[in-house]
């Protein structure tokens, strides 16, 4: 709209504080995969029967296939990092409502026995050692809770 | 077999912070494309309209701005994902001989509500959110993967923002409106490496609409239509992790399923103009690759010979592109309203001289996850 003259100031209305709380079931497949994570600090992964790959975390289906999956497999915790940035914007955790300090490593992280990349932090901000094809390890909170965040980082080794 | 052709096509100024609210924006860009087209809304058909509720901070998103696109006794349907595929739909519906005539029409106002939150929440709740994956970080890991495959280096992704920017000064439509050089884009803020400010497209708020007529619908109109030749869309993993990252398939299969349709059989030869999602500067390269524009790898080649400069042999982002104006949603659509504008030769100080068949290029998803490919000529 054209602002006449004699008009006041334009006015915004706020959301509020207020927000949506969802309680968003994880699965059977994801169930197994984070107790064993919080349990016993280990990390399954899921091979298709058509193909092979093996997916982490587990998922029912491999989308190419399009056959579903049951067959679990132990992976490493270490593995290479596939790609990785160093961010240098905070955000919030949704869960927490936390900020993270900035900067801080970001990754995708092929663990050794998977063919899918997981995600996550890592503990580096320097260019020149946090790089695509080094070597890192999972590093696991003391108290853990069932949540992929029980991994607190990888650490490059 | 019958055609669906573009008979209209209307969009408003982009912006940081528009002051009109999403209905008056989704009326402007609505009347803007009926004026365009010569008519009033008693020539439409049915209402195709793209929106989404996280960007607008409500459910029903699309519900909320029916009647200002028209929709009063009229046949309605939506879209959650970038205009282009509010385009395909559009198209699907003109064709589907229940309707003559589609008017399609998409809104954002990026600048409402927290970019990098509402991005985030696009990502899986249960093993990705809690990091913080957002658009910009995520393609900051894309843009990684594709310079250790491909060689490609910050100044290819800043020749890009150079390139795209450079054109939007002459975009009347365009946000920012900016002659930059190398030296400021590889100077400018750390985003998040190897992703500077300049290789980021801005927060944008508008609206852009387009109307779609058969050939049965056209004595309606006024102007001649440019025709939809092809069209193609594909999908690849939603999971980042699953994907590739330095190669869009999705991308080459909706372009050669476009290609084949339209009988494109060189597209760098036989397309006069290119207006492609550049969301991030690498994407333009990535995206080159997936188009067929350039050899697979060899995205960075093709902007360093300067081909796809606007007096190179194929212009690529005339409008200034996405790095120049990002309405999230709109901006699909955008690309495909610059393709018609510049086979109209309607575009202005802009202009591809002879431009007679244009591709139009949308995404949807992180990293470019889906894609939409519309081929069009006079
Ligand atoms: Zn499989």
């Amino acid at each position: 709209m054209e602002k006449k003259k004699d008009e006041k100031e334009l006015l915004t209305i706020g959301s509020g504080d207020l927000y949506q709380p969802y309680s968003w079931s994880v699965g059977h497949y994801g169930s197994k995969f984070l107790h064993e994570l919080k349990d016993h600090k280990k990390l399954l992964g899921i091979r298709c029967p058509k193909c092979n790959k093996v997916y982490v975390p587990p998922r029912k289906v491999c989308g190419k296939c399009y056959v579903a999956m049951d067959e679990f497999v132990e992976l490493s915790d270490e593995g290479e990092i596939y790609a990785c940035t160093i961010i240098q914007f905070g955000f919030v955790d949704p869960g927490t409502g936390i900020q993270r300090p900035v900067p801080y490593g970001y990754a995708f992280i092929k663990l050794d026995g998977a063919d899918t990349c997981l995600s996550h932090f890592v503990d580096s901000t320097d260019p020149e050692k946090f790089k695509v094809g080094a070597r890192v390890k999972a590093v696991f909170e003391e108290k853990r809770k069932g949540s992929i965040v029980d991994i607190k980082h990888f650490t490059l080794i | 077999m019958e055609r669906a052709g573009i008979v209209g096509v209307g969009q408003t100024v982009y912006e940081r912070r528009k002051e009109d609210t999403f209905a008056e924006l989704v009326f402007e860009a609505s009347t803007k494309a009926l004026a365009d087209a010569g008519v009033g809304i008693e020539a439409i058909d049915n209402i195709i309209t793209v929106s989404n509720d996280f960007w607008d901070g409500r459910t029903i998103s699309s519900m909320a701005i029916q009647d200002a696109a028209g929709s009063w006794d009229r046949d309605i349907s939506t879209v959650e994902g970038d205009g282009i595929f509010g385009a395909l739909y559009g198209m699907m519906r003109t064709l589907s001989g229940s309707f003559d005539t589609t008017l399609v029409v998409a809104h954002v106002k990026g600048s409402e509500g927290n970019m990098n939150m509402i991005t985030n929440s696009m990502f899986d709740p249960i093993y990705q959110r809690h990091l913080g994956p957002d658009a910009t970080s995520t393609a900051a890991l894309q843009a990684r993967v594709y310079m250790e495959k491909t060689g490609a280096t910050e100044k290819d992704f800043a020749k890009v923002s150079v390139k795209n920017h450079g054109n939007g000064v002459k975009n009347p439509f365009a946000q920012i409106k900016k002659k930059i050089t190398i030296k400021d884009v590889m100077e400018s803020r750390k985003i998040a490496d190897p992703l500077k400010l300049y290789d980021c497209s801005p927060i944008s708020d508008g609206a852009a609409a387009i109307i779609l007529s058969t050939e049965k619908g056209l004595k309606r109109f006024k102007k001649d239509p440019v025709w939809i030749l092809g069209v193609g869309h594909c999908s690849d993993s939603y999971n980042l992790g699953y994907r590739d990252l330095a190669w869009p398939r999705a991308l080459d299969a909706a372009a050669q399923k476009a290609y084949k349709m339209a009988g494109i059989k060189n597209p760098l030869k036989d397309l006069d103009v290119v207006e492609l999602y550049d969301a991030y500067s690498y994407m333009e390269l990535l995206w080159y690759e997936g188009l067929g524009l350039a050899p697979r790898g060899k995205g960075a080649e093709l902007i360093r010979s300067g081909a796809t400069g606007m007096k190179g042999e194929l212009p690529v982002n005339p409008s200034g592109g996405v790095l120049s104006a990002h309405p999230v949603l709109v901006a699909g659509l955008a690309r495909l309203i610059e393709a018609t504008l510049q086979v109209r030769g309607e575009a202005g100080t802009r202009q591809i001289k002879g431009a007679k068949k244009a591709l139009a290029h949308g995404i949807n998803g992180p990293c470019g996850q889906a894609h939409g490919v519309f081929v069009i000529g006079a």
